[in-house]
């Protein structure tokens, strides 16, 4: 049995939010749910499953958003696997409905990180515990764990700071077409390494913002959700895998997503040459390099060609983020809800001047964690009807 | 100006104990499995290829080489904004397993992939924490 193809994403929302001191965490979910509840055609009334993670919920968040929203589901998965962790919720949402567990997945998140003032990359990872004993004591910062494995790439492969800002450019160029994105001013290679560095080889505008936000989906059966008022979003393939430097010494630039991304598109029975646009989580732009060598869009090694001259631009060989991703439209912490709300709405057709023309099928892929350490990676393959 | 990374006193359990206590006594240490042979690190009750309880202590050489690094120019968290700029490191020890730490005695832009390096170690109080320098 495969779950691939018998379930679909019946709605989608991103929150319009880039900060939001006036509002609170759960009102933002409250706002997104009812957002893709309404794209749905659905009630509350029709959910049975719900699915939610955060930075700030703790272990037990999932049952803090249940009593927000009134909710008392059969099936609920508070799965958090960092950043990673929704586009994981999609593919945990159709096991369950495939086995009967639940109906109508929603699937909500919402930050106030930005005007939380919380220092994502350079302001924590200081833990007081026997785990963290062996990393905290020498200073690791989220920026400066990826910007070790740039510096591998680089060392290994020849690969350039230029090929980096590369795919910065192509992100601000893309959210200069996104009436939401938080950074609209288009930026060139030059700005790029022009911004100062956080930790070498990463400028400031390789690195992510940090933003306000939230968004939702609903995730029904393929059959329910063609009853329902838009197009499906059918899921045709998924994988997860995990991580880590312990134990042995594993390569730095092998990734997760080469395990996740292998499964998803096996599942999905498709090849590279199939996909028209990918949504990656690009915390640092060395993310996204590493990312589309690891899914097999190009060899290793191969990433600082396959980014440059606009190639991952819309218009270019494989869009990447039209919607200006993490770089410059918004990222409150877990960014990878809003990779799957991206390639919904550019696989219903409805992005305006982002559009991917004629997008039939979108990859997913989101990575949650510390890249050159611990991380998870998730994949999904999704198409249009 | 920037100043040294102070180094606090590790927070320690039963599994982790004796690596900082041979810290204290100025030695790195990795573990063997005595059934499989694998050799590991962190420490832990368990080896983590075959689930042998039989893991050994063995004292390292502290010679390594740079696997890859970054030096950190921001970091907002005190002790280490005062730090900024310093180098953030893994290193390969010649034992296998590959270990984060920083890499001091030299200017920030000395560091390059591959340069092999010594360890040494600064006493916290109680233990001592391990970091390199060019060997």
């Amino acid at each position: 049995m495969t779950i691939s193809g018998t379930f679909a994403i019946a709605g989608a929302y991103e929150h319009p939010t880039r900060w939001a001191p006036d509002k609170t965490e759960m009102q933002i979910i409250g706002e997104s749910a009812r957002g893709a509840l309404q794209d749905a055609g659905l009630g509350i009334e029709d959910v049975d499953g719900l699915f939610s993670t955060s930075m700030a919920g703790g272990g037990m968040g999932i049952v803090n958003v249940a009593e927000y929203l009134d909710l008392k589901p059969s099936y609920m998965d508070g799965t958090n696997i960092g950043g990673s962790s929704f586009v994981a919720h999609v593919s945990h949402a159709g096991a369950a409905i495939a086995g009967g567990l639940c109906e109508v997945a929603l699937i909500v998140y919402g930050s106030t990180s930005a005007s939380d003032a919380r220092a994502i990359g350079t302001g924590m990872g200081m833990g007081r515990d026997p785990h963290t004993a062996f990393t905290s004591p020498y200073g690791q910062t989220v920026v400066s764990s990826y910007a070790m494995s740039a510096r591998r790439h680089m060392h290994e492969y020849g690969t350039r700071p230029e090929q980096l800002a590369e795919i910065a450019v192509a992100m601000r160029h893309h959210a200069s077409l996104n009436p939401h994105a938080k950074m609209r001013k288009p930026i060139g290679v030059e700005d790029v390494l022009g911004s100062r560095l956080i930790a070498d080889p990463l400028h400031l505008l390789d690195c992510c913002i940090i933003s306000d936000g939230g968004g939702a989906l609903v995730v029904t059966s393929l059959e329910r959700a063609r009853d329902l008022q838009r197009p499906p979003v059918r899921v045709l393939g998924s994988g997860e895998a995990v991580w880590h430097q312990e134990i042995g010494s594993p390569k730095l630039l092998e990734i997760a997503a080469r395990e996740s991304g292998e499964r998803a598109l096996g599942m999905a029975g498709l090849h590279h040459g199939d996909i028209d646009l990918c949504t990656i989580y690009d915390s640092f732009t060395i993310t996204v390099l590493l990312t589309l060598e690891n899914l097999g869009f190009c060899k290793p090694g191969e990433g600082g060609d396959f980014v440059s001259g606009g190639r991952i631009a819309l218009g270019g060989a494989l869009p990447v983020n039209p919607d200006g991703g993490g770089l410059s439209s918004n990222h409150p912490g877990m960014r990878g809800i809003f990779l799957v709300i991206e390639a919904v709405q550019q696989l219903r057709g409805e992005c305006g001047e982002r559009q991917v023309e004629g997008a039939r099928t979108a990859v997913v892929h989101g990575t949650g964690g510390i890249l050159s350490a611990a991380h998870s990676g998730a994949t999904l393959v999704l198409a249009a009807e | 100006m920037s100043s040294e990374i102070e180094y606090k006193d590790p927070v320690v359990d039963w599994e982790t104990r004796a690596y900082w206590e041979a810290c204290a006594r100025h030695e790195l240490t990795v573990q063997r499995c005595g059934a499989c042979g694998k050799v590991q690190h962190r420490p832990r009750a368990i080896c983590a290829s075959c689930l042998s309880g039989e893991v050994e202590t063995l004292v390292a050489s502290g010679r390594g080489t740079v696997h890859t690094f970054t030096i950190v120019r921001q970091n907002q968290v005190p002790p280490f904004a005062s730090a900024c700029p310093y180098v953030l490191a893994y290193v390969d020890l010649e034992e296998g397993p590959r270990l984060l730490t920083n890499i001091v005695d030299c200017e920030p832009d000395s560091v390059a992939v591959g340069m092999p390096v010594q360890v040494e170690f600064v006493d916290t109080g109680e233990f001592a924490v391990p970091r390199f320098r060019p060997a």
